[in-house]
């Protein structure tokens, strides 16, 4: 799919030509990420993350198959292996390092990802499929984050890994079974270990795999853009390549500053220093964490103290752990339905000003005292504050979003993406490559007048 | 509707059942955290003066100091902890020349095989060797001392928060309670167990081990150098800092020029992207 007025790819060499004729992968990658793939013109800084949480995934693909090389899935020497990779192999602190700090990265482009698509509705119509496809690959990413950190086997590992794997024990009736199953013994040893370094081989060609749709359903209806209004005519687009491989480069060389300075010089900061000492079931440390990026879902987990029973009695209904379990993996699978559940026609953020303050003073502080919490040990007054965090989430998707987008009265829409970037000048010939009057190209929808523009979709 | 009607519902009571059963009966028997009746340790190491040679983005390794810090570990640690993860031919990195990591590996013995009876047994250390634990095993290692097992210092100063200062502060921070804390934490039932030795640094304060470093000149530095508590607490930690990170001043090393070229690089992808965008701009007319 593309605009119609899409350039397409025209092979100049004979070499080219042949290629074209017989597997057309230049053209795919043209109209990917190429010249082929227009994209509205005022997309900002946020909209970088994409590009960047491929590179991470590559980076990790490299990184980690060249780890394999010298690691070795076994409780007797995984660690010795791991610090073997640090001491032996050439370069091989690099290798670990940049994979170690590659996997938070990773996790900081995709939370902004993240956060760019709910400020900006990016899972909005008819942009549903992206965000599910986007969920999906979240959730392969905590897999492999997870069972990635657990193979050094250093102390948090074992521990971590043994509270994790624990949870599917909540489950009523079959839970005991089904986790002894699933770790390959009553607690984390070999068997776990090596399951655990299959699947987390297996698991990021899996995501490579759903991020080819994630990318394929972005080219069905095109990128979105800040103003969440949809492109209308030429003048709102601009080539992909050029203008965001350009942008992206910078975007790239930026984030590889930071990447790099973390390290070279700060490597172990985001990590534990437990997870330096080998892995020892008969010694639980003082204060099990898991990686800072699961912390808010951490806080979720713990947020419930209490049994669900029957009031006045000491029936149980449900048990505080099942009662967590559920609302930690909920926080997560409530973002499938999130596309049905704020139905306001506006997407961007910047023209609703009740969600906007809901996002900036509800959700933003409720995740940063969820991130917080996670983190401090299971006392007041953090179990209150995470109880607190722990309901605003919820209520912030299901409650709030669900009335704000029936109540709220949203701000006018500019016009045309051409006209949020230019003002007034949004006229023949304004600029390089502008189209016709738009005002004159464009059909509204039926039953309403064409400078009604914002949800008209794209031609 | 429905979609939305039945998430506000379902919202509603995940929220009712954290707030009645674990919320409400939280914050109506809330209570701080109890302090417990100990002791409390010093969660902040010190440095030593004037700080280690290796620290910050230049840092660099003072060869003399780690030579100094060797010999600590030879003469008082080893004793009881193993180096595990780190080789004889590592030393090299030290400073020393092939011969004398050579020298220096065969005084150590090493487990091997009797090459006659076959039986195992000690046999002097070739550099390829790892340095070996003063115990065959585990067991015999904590029989051997109290019950608490000497942990390998491979890796030591970073399995510690801040831990290059912890080891310095823990080796040369054994001294006295304080009188006034000890009499408030001992009124909560705090005491100093028989058997273990008091050390502000250490999380419980009480620890195992006994004042490895307890006078001056407890070593006879090959190069002269007084060897003062401090002199060997700050060499020796300076030492295991290098055993847990052998790359570390590499690692700084290598990081400048790739900062330098990537600082480039994205200057020049700053420039080309404003210049491909310079035409996007309003004409001026």
């Amino acid at each position: 799919m593309s605009f119609a007025w899409a350039k397409t790819y025209e092979p100049q060499t004979g070499f080219t030509k042949w290629i074209d004729e017989k597997l057309p992968l230049p053209r795919l990658v043209y109209n990917a990420i190429g010249a082929g793939y227009p994209v509205p013109r005022n997309l900002n800084y946020m909209w970088n993350f994409g590009v960047l949480a491929g590179f991470c995934l590559v980076l990790q693909i490299v990184t980690g198959v060249i780890l394999a090389m010298h690691y070795a899935a076994n409780t007797e020497v995984a660690f010795a292996t791991t610090e073997h990779i640090m001491r032996n192999v050439n370069s091989g602190w690099l290798m670990r390092y940049a994979h170690a700090n590659g996997a938070s990265f990773f996790f900081i482009v995709i939370y902004l990802h993240i956060f760019r698509g709910l400020y900006y509705s990016s899972y909005k119509a008819p942009r549903e499929m992206i965000w599910l496809l986007g969920v999906v690959i979240f959730l392969l990413m905590m897999a492999t984050a997870f069972m990635g950190y657990v193979l050094p086997w250093g102390q948090m590992s074992f521990w971590g890994a043994k509270v994790i794997t624990g949870l599917f024990g909540a489950i009523p009736l079959v839970g005991e079974s089904l986790q002894i199953w699933l770790v390959g013994g009553f607690a984390p040893d070999n068997a776990a270990l090596n399951r655990f370094f299959s699947l987390h081989f297996l698991l990021p060609f899996v995501i490579a795999g759903v991020v080819i749709l994630h990318i394929w359903a972005l080219h069905i209806p095109g990128s979105s853009n800040p103003t969440g209004i949809e492109v209308k005519q030429e003048s709102d687009t601009v080539p992909f390549h050029p203008y965001y491989t350009a942008k992206d480069g910078f975007g790239l060389g930026v984030f590889l500053i930071a990447f790099t300075f973390m390290v070279f010089f700060l490597p172990n900061m985001l990590g534990h220093p437990d997870n330096y000492i080998e892995a020892n079931p008969l010694s639980t440390p003082a204060l099990i964490v898991p990686e800072w990026y699961f912390l808010p879902f951490y806080a979720i987990l713990r947020a419930f103290t209490d049994d669900l029973t029957i009031p006045f009695t000491s029936i149980v209904l449900v048990q505080a752990k099942l009662l967590g379990v559920i609302a930690m993996f909920g926080s997560i699978l409530v973002w499938f339905i999130l596309p049905w559940l704020d139905k306001s026609p506006v997407r961007s953020g910047h023209y609703r000003p009740m969600f906007k303050k809901f996002f900036w003073f509800g959700f933003i502080p409720c995740m940063i005292v969820l991130f917080i919490c996670g983190g401090a040990p299971a006392e007041q007054p953090y179990v209150l504050l995470s109880q607190i965090a722990t309901a605003y989430y919820f209520l912030h998707f299901l409650v709030i979003l669900p009335i704000v987008s029936q109540i709220e009265v949203p701000k006018p829409l500019p016009y045309s993406i051409t006209e949020a970037v230019l003002g007034d000048k949004d006229v023949p010939g304004g600029t390089d490559g502008g189209g016709d009057d738009p005002r004159a190209a464009v059909k509204g929808l039926p039953g309403k007048s064409p400078d009604d523009g914002s949800l008209q979709p794209a031609e | 509707m429905s979609i939305r009607l039945g998430a506000i519902i379902a919202g509603l009571g995940i929220v009712g059942v954290l707030f009645f059963w674990s919320l409400l009966p939280g914050a109506i028997n809330y209570a701080p955290p109890e302090k417990p009746a100990y002791y409390a340790f010093k969660e902040k190491p010190v440095a030593p003066e004037g700080g280690f040679s290796f620290e910050g983005p230049f840092g660099k390794w003072d060869y003399a100091q780690l030579q100094r810090g060797y010999q600590v570990y030879k003469e008082v640690c080893a004793a009881c902890h193993s180096l595990k993860f780190v080789a004889f031919r590592n030393l090299s990195e030290l400073g020393y020349s092939e011969a004398e990591v050579q020298a220096e590996a065969a005084n150590w013995m090493v487990p091997g095989i009797d090459p006659v009876t076959g039986e195992a047994t000690r046999v002097p250390g070739r550099p390829t060797d790892q340095f070996p634990s003063p115990y065959e095993n585990d067991v015999q290692a904590a029989a051997a001392n109290n019950n608490a097992l000497p942990p390998d210092l491979s890796l030591m100063t970073k399995a510690r928060k801040d831990g290059t200062n912890y080891v310095y502060s823990l080796i040369s921070g054994y001294g006295e309670p304080d009188p006034e804390k000890l009499a408030a934490a001992t009124e909560k039932g705090f005491e100093i167990p028989t058997g273990l030795y008091f050390n502000p640094y250490f999380a419980n304060v009480n620890i195992a081990m006994a004042p490895p470093i307890s006078i001056d000149g407890q070593v006879d530095y090959a190069d002269g150098t007084e060897a003062t508590i401090d002199q060997m607490s700050a060499d020796v930690a300076a030492f295991l800092t290098w055993t847990a990170e052998p790359s570390l001043v590499k690692r700084k090393e290598t990081g400048w020029p790739v900062l330098g070229f990537l600082l480039i690089a994205t200057m020049l992808a700053f420039l080309s992207y404003k210049q491909i965008w310079a035409g996007l701009k309003p004409k001026k007319n």
